[in-house]
């Protein structure tokens, strides 16, 4: 009897007073997204580096996820959060293709994806996710989304930690905004994939979050082609 | 299984799943008659009043807030006159501080005869504005008659009364819907941030005998 109050009383020393908890699921390791639209292909490329606050965890992962053959997501932001949704993702879409038999068009992702963030409406992912693909005709689209799945159809679109550095850059080059008497006219390929280069290497010298290297997929009817690039790794 | 019994902890106490080893399509499968076939239940946060605890934990390891910037809408308009109905919107979308998008689409379409506007949480109204759009056309179906903008907005309205107080934002027109379940019909309204301007203009100018030009 003695043992266990004197059990007790140590067991009640070794805790004193209230202790807090803490539950912070969330984090952001950075990165950015950018992609273009054309006539009949679309580029998305993301940054390779995945940091947290100043240290860096890794500098060659990539933020691409190629959903498809004409169609890939970028997702950047909680890097946890990026990984559950994208198997997630993968797995709807399997669910998709064995029911209809038949791979999921880049729209219908589109609409898949929106459903899915707003499934988790109260507790968001943090992500900020760029869809880039051919649709069913063959012209190239782009779709942006807030972390709470909302959902808009664009020509250009960046996203990520330098999204708002990069978006004026891209009015200006591919929007032609506020510039007078010019008429945005439909860029070819390469030029869309010269830009994308620019604005990485211009995101590098001014975010601390996005650098070291670019992933570039380009999907045209034909399919993905990769390319990589590097970029500044201070 | 055993420590949980030792530490005395009921099994009601945490969710079953976590013991029997499901595979990850088996648990997906759950997640879809839950959600799939039934989707105005959306997951539940795993703690009580969203809002404010998700300001709480919304810090990372180093103890830095982090901000999830939702897009948000804000000016919308509408109102009746002898020729019909006429609705109006601006298209620019902010997060935080940042203007997300200059051409947001902010009239929805719900189906050939019925159109909602958008103002506040751009995801809150797209996705209920769609659920609704589902709803009328299974009212289609069923009753083999258009459904009435007034049961359109109350099935609105209700569905938006369950997840009163949990942040959601939105108010589209004509009948004035908000994200607490209130409901008001009405001739003229505006929604958002710049909603007030909007009425000093149209409570001056309205009359419900106007033409179209001048509804314009």
């Amino acid at each position: 009897m003695e043992l266990t109050m004197q059990f007790k009383e140590n067991i009640l020393s070794d805790h004193k007073g209230p202790k807090q908890t803490y539950f912070s699921p969330y984090a952001d390791n950075g990165g950015s997204i950018v992609a273009i639209a054309g006539e009949d292909y679309a580029v998305i490329a993301s940054d390779t580096r995945l940091s947290a606050g100043f240290s860096i965890y890794t500098r060659e992962q990539s933020k691409l996820y190629k959903l498809s053959q004409k169609s890939v997501l970028g997702c950047a932001g909680c890097w946890c959060d990026i990984l559950t949704f994208t198997r997630l993702l993968e797995a709807r879409m399997k669910m998709y293709e064995n029911e209809h038999h038949k791979q999921m068009s880049t729209p219908a992702i589109a609409q898949l994806v929106t459903t899915m963030l707003y499934y988790k409406r109260f507790f968001p992912y943090y992500i900020s996710n760029v869809l880039a693909g051919i649709d069913e005709e063959g012209r190239g689209c782009v779709y942006s989304y807030d972390p709470i799945g909302h959902c808009e159809k664009v020509q250009y679109r960046t996203g990520g930690s330098s999204s708002a550095l990069l978006q004026p850059l891209l009015d200006n080059q591919i929007g032609l905004k506020n510039i007078q008497d010019a008429t945005p006219v439909s860029i070819v390929k390469d030029r869309a994939i010269a830009i994308i280069k620019d604005v990485f290497i211009s995101a590098a010298e001014r975010d601390i979050y996005t650098g070291d290297g670019i992933v570039m997929h380009v999907i045209t009817k034909d399919g993905i082609t990769e390319e990589k690039f590097p970029l500044r790794t201070d | 299984m055993a420590l949980v019994e030792v530490c005395g902890v009921t099994p009601n106490f945490l969710d079953k799943s976590i013991y029997e080893e499901k595979c990850v399509a088996e648990q997906l499968l759950e997640l879809d008659k839950k959600f799939f076939s039934y989707h105005t239940k959306i997951s539940l946060p795993p703690f009580s009043d969203p809002v404010e605890k998700l300001k709480t934990i919304a810090v990372d390891e180093h103890g830095r807030g982090i901000k999830i910037h939702y897009d948000k809408g804000t000016t919308t308009l509408a109102f009746k006159y002898q020729g019909g109905v006429v609705v109006a919107v601006d298209s620019r979308a902010t997060g935080g501080q940042y203007v997300g998008s200059q051409t947001v689409k902010k009239i929805i379409e719900i189906n050939d005869n019925l159109l909602g506007t958008m103002a506040g949480g751009a995801a809150d109204c797209v996705y209920w504005e769609r659920v609704l759009s589902e709803r009328c056309r299974i009212y289609e179906l069923r009753n083999r008659e258009r459904i009435s903008v007034a049961a359109a907005s109350k099935l609105l309205s209700n569905i938006l009364y369950n997840y009163k107080g949990m942040g959601l934002y939105m108010g589209p027109g004509l009948y004035y819907v908000d994200s607490e379940g209130n409901r008001f019909p009405g001739d003229r309204f505006s929604v958002g941030s710049g909603s007030t301007y909007a009425y000093g203009v149209i409570d001056r100018d309205f009359d419900y005998s106007m033409t179209d030009e001048e509804a314009y």
